[in-house]
């Protein structure tokens, strides 16, 4: 779609066959759904398997809470950045949104490199996915919420390039618009297995 | 280098496998020879396998369809042949191990890559015709979906010959399905050939959702949606909603078997009947997948075939919508034996009889549509007939399981394999081939020939009884399911007459093969000049047939359930529009193909743990993915001449068949 037809104002005949964001932004929530799906699963399987420890480590023996809690942060402030790079998306400000977009991934990185340290050090300890049901559960959950932030990370930096080649025309706008649902998502995810995972096993 | 993959991996010892995987060379050698000898690769490469058009992908998803039913077909009446000799003291021809790959291979089969397909095929033919659009919401998704759909169909058959396939029964239970019991790569390509087919399928369910919910004709409101699109949309919701769970499962599964987590391990705390739980509760609204698609094309052909409209058309609406929330809610009752308790059983199974109560409802609009009206028993018709009765067997005997005391006793016998069959080929199968016949003018411009279709018809109906009548006794006799050699005579006359319904039911294949070749001979004879064969009530007899690659050059506006029909009364169809306008179409993308060829590399290297090819799929995939991602020119303007030369020579075509 080049930009100057974007800009063109759409006759009767061509309705619903130009995207003006909405319909892909709608599918993109359509696919946060699914993926909801997927994360509950992992939930209820990890609520399964909560009391299959084998013998081994419980939560409450693994888990540092005050750890978890700055991984926590940095995610949420990185959420609260991605909304500083929209807000100047929508204001047009195009160095800005990068500039945001980068700090969202200093902050998102930040928290993927704590929960590797994190993994890194449970495995070492002997509690790694191998020792029982329950920490099959629990580094399944939350290796496949990293997952996905690494995934936004890549993606963040795709994003940044694709800005610098066309600037803030529609598809941006439109992919922007669709990265930062996923990105809020991740965090509303993260929300529920500190909750869950976390604060109710450390109890 | 290449991990587990020797040479030894390839089955040479087995004779049965080496004449097929003759014949597969053979016949791919014929097919690639005669593209060459008439030139058509660049053809078949811009047109077909790189095109965006909904209605090309929707002929390639059935052709698919069509090769794996011979597959699923080939392998089930091995089986019968099998038990009809293998008794007492014969040991039959089929070794166990064998024959436990046939039978878990037959069922993913047919359910993933025949009936899946299929109905896939179906919803990209008509339902964007149906709703007055040009394309489906995101034509290059749609294309990718089709292409990761087909990267699971190439990893099934090479199983076949690199390997093995799992020998676990469909659903791949654990512990048997994990490395413990089953330590070779069979497991591994069901796992990855539904992983990666499963992720095409949630795409195009998030595509065709978004189509139907955002792209139809002005006018048409949800309760103005012909019912076909209507089973489509609710289908689609259960593939976004259940699907995502198979993936879920399915990984967990893989994670044991790669990681050495204990998700359905015997030991360290796993929990077996966790996967049972938890692959039902997509594999329940699997089979409401399936089947509600085919309950919206037989009830387009009752209207058609009986030139009046639906019966109960606001009731057909809400069954439908009733049976995708309650078929959420039944899972349990396959598995009743699991033991939670009377309460629990009691649920599921009160349940269980419930959603067959909007399902009675359709039946009984399907009848009072044809009551008092003009029937014409064409083919489609005869399928839907056949269906009516052959469902309403097989649902009988479905709601006299989900009492869970019977099931107790009926629990993986005979009688539920003759259950299931009865309402997936009297209820998938018929409606898949009288939908395609139905359709069929619309997608190639010529009928099919209704002397083999009828042919075809009864020799399937009779093959059907013949084949499972006899499994209802023999489970009643006490006869379990996935046995290769039994030692009781008694129930060998029945198997024999199984496989005589088999032979029939091959006979009625091969009707079908000849009806196609026959069509395609004797095209000219066939031709549907008007675009409207059988008289049509909805959008899509409104266009010619073909269907033009832009579909409508007007949207048309919508006033009435059944448009076309209404506008043929008021005598308004086919009117010449004032002028044309340019139509904004997608471009065609190789990039589906080359994701697609990425992914079956990474399974293919992830199955037999040769990693630095599993890397490369991945980063191939994610590379094209972007590749395409950059690219901005991908749509472009058919010149408003260029549809006005298309148009009217159709309208040509109307005024000398008038």
């Amino acid at each position: 779609m080049t930009q100057a037809v974007t800009a063109l104002p759409h006759g009767p005949g061509h309705a619903g066959h130009h995207d003006d964001g909405s319909k892909t932004v709608f599918g993109f929530w359509i696919y946060l759904m699914s993926d909801l799906l997927i994360f509950s699963v992992l939930f209820a399987t990890f609520a399964v398997l909560s009391k299959a420890t084998a013998g081994g480590p419980t939560g409450k023996e693994l888990f540092d809470l005050s750890f978890v809690l700055v991984e926590t942060m940095l995610l949420l402030v990185s959420s609260f950045t991605f909304g500083m790079a929209m807000l100047n998306l929508h204001a047009g400000r195009k160095p800005r949104v990068i500039a945001w977009l980068w700090v969202t991934f200093l902050f998102g990185a930040g928290f993927i490199a704590m929960e590797v340290y994190e993994f890194h050090h449970l495995i070492s300890e002997g509690a790694g996915p191998q020792r029982s049901a329950y920490l099959s559960a629990f580094f399944t959950l939350i290796g496949t919420h990293g997952l996905h932030v690494t995934f936004g990370l890549v993606w963040i930096v795709v994003m940044i390039d694709m800005l610098r080649c066309h600037g803030l025309d529609a598809v941006n706008t439109r992919r922007l618009s669709c990265l930062s649902l996923f990105w809020h998502f991740l965090d509303i995810v993260w929300i529920c297995v500190f909750t869950f995972v976390y604060l109710l096993g450390a109890l | 280098m290449f991990g587990k993959l020797t040479l030894e991996s390839v089955p040479y010892h087995e004779p049965i496998v080496m004449v097929t995987l003759a014949v597969v060379v053979l016949s791919g050698l014929a097919l690639v020879g005669t593209i060459s000898y008439f030139g058509k690769w660049k053809y078949l490469w811009t047109e077909w396998l790189t095109t965006v058009d909904h209605k090309r992908i929707g002929i390639m998803y059935i052709i698919v369809a069509l090769v794996m039913l011979l597959r699923g077909f080939a392998d089930a009446i091995m089986m019968r042949a099998q038990l009809a000799v293998a008794s007492s003291d014969s040991a039959g021809y089929l070794p166990p191990h064998h024959y436990d790959q046939i039978f878990t291979a037959h069922g993913v089969i047919m359910i993933f890559f025949m009936a899946m397909p299929f109905i896939t095929g179906l919803m990209n033919i008509v339902v964007p015709l149906q709703i007055g659009a040009r394309d489906v919401a995101y034509p290059f998704l749609n294309s990718l979906s089709f292409w990761l759909f087909g990267a699971g169909v190439v990893l099934m058959m090479m199983s076949l010959f690199v390997g093995e396939f799992a020998a676990t029964g469909w659903l791949a239970y654990p512990p048997l399905s994990g490395l413990d019991y089953s330590p070779g790569v069979g497991v591994d390509y069901y796992l990855w050939a539904l992983q990666i087919s499963g992720l095409g399928t949630t795409l195009s369910g998030i595509n065709f959702i978004v189509t139907i919910l955002r792209m139809r004709a002005p006018g048409m409101n949800l309760m103005k949606m012909p019912v076909f699109t209507w089973t489509s949309l609710v289908t689609n919701v259960l593939i976004v909603a259940a699907f995502p769970v198979l993936a879920a499962t399915l990984a967990l599964l893989t994670a044991d078997r790669y990681l050495g987590t204990h998700f359905f391990t015997n030991d360290m705390g796993g929990n077996v009947m966790m996967y049972v739980n938890l692959i039902w509760i997509w594999g329940h609204p699997e089979v409401y997948i399936l089947i509600l698609p085919c309950f919206g094309a037989f009830s387009e052909i009752v209207a058609t075939y009986s030139k009046k409209p639906l019966f109960g058309y606001k009731s057909m609406v809400y069954a439908t919508a009733a049976i995708g929330i309650l078929s959420f809610l039944v899972w349990l009752h396959h598995f009743f034996t699991m033991g939670s308790g009377a309460n629990v059983n009691a649920f599921f199974g009160i349940m269980t009889m419930i959603i067959s109560v909007p399902t009675g409802v359709k039946i009984f609009n399907w009848l009072f549509t044809m009551y008092r009206g003009r029937v014409e028993m064409s083919t489609p018709m005869l399928w839907t007939v056949g269906f009516m009765i052959t469902f309403v067997i097989g649902g009988m005997t479905g709601v006299l399981m989900a009492i869970p005391a019977v099931s107790f006793v009926l629990h993986n016998s005979l009688f539920l394999i003759a259950h299931f069959h009865n309402v997936i080929i009297g209820g998938v199968v018929f409606g898949c081939i009288a939908a395609m016949t139905y359709w069929f003018p619309k997608a190639f411009g010529f009928k099919l020939n209704e002397r083999l279709g009828k042919y075809s018809f009864w020799c399937w109906l009779v093959g059907f009884y013949l084949a499972f009548m006899p499994l209802y006794i023999l489970g009643f006799k006490g006869m379990t399911r996935r046995l290769n050699h039994y030692d009781n005579p008694e129930w060998q006359p029945y198997l024999v007459v199984a496989l005589v319904g088999a032979c029939f039911v091959a006979l009625g294949i091969w009707f079908m093969l000849q009806q196609v070749f026959v069509s395609i001979r004797d095209r000219k004879q066939n031709l549907d000049t008007t675009g409207d064969p059988w008289g049509g009530r909805t959008l899509e007899w409104s266009i010619p047939s073909p269907a033009p690659f832009y579909n409508f050059a007007h949207v048309p506006r919508v006033e009435h359930l059944d448009q076309h029909w209404e506008d043929k009364e008021k005598g308004v169809a086919y009117a010449a529009p004032a002028g044309y306008e340019d139509i904004h179409m997608p471009r065609n993308t190789a990039a589906g193909v080359y994701i697609g060829a990425f992914g079956l590399a990474m399974c293919f290297g992830l199955i037999w743990h040769i990693w630095w090819l599993a890397i490369v799929g991945f980063v191939g995939m994610i590379g094209s993915f972007l590749v395409r991602a950059y690219d901005r020119d991908t749509d472009y303007y058919v010149p408003a001449h260029e549809v006005e030369r298309i148009e009217s020579a159709h309208l040509a075509n109307l005024q000398k068949a008038a």
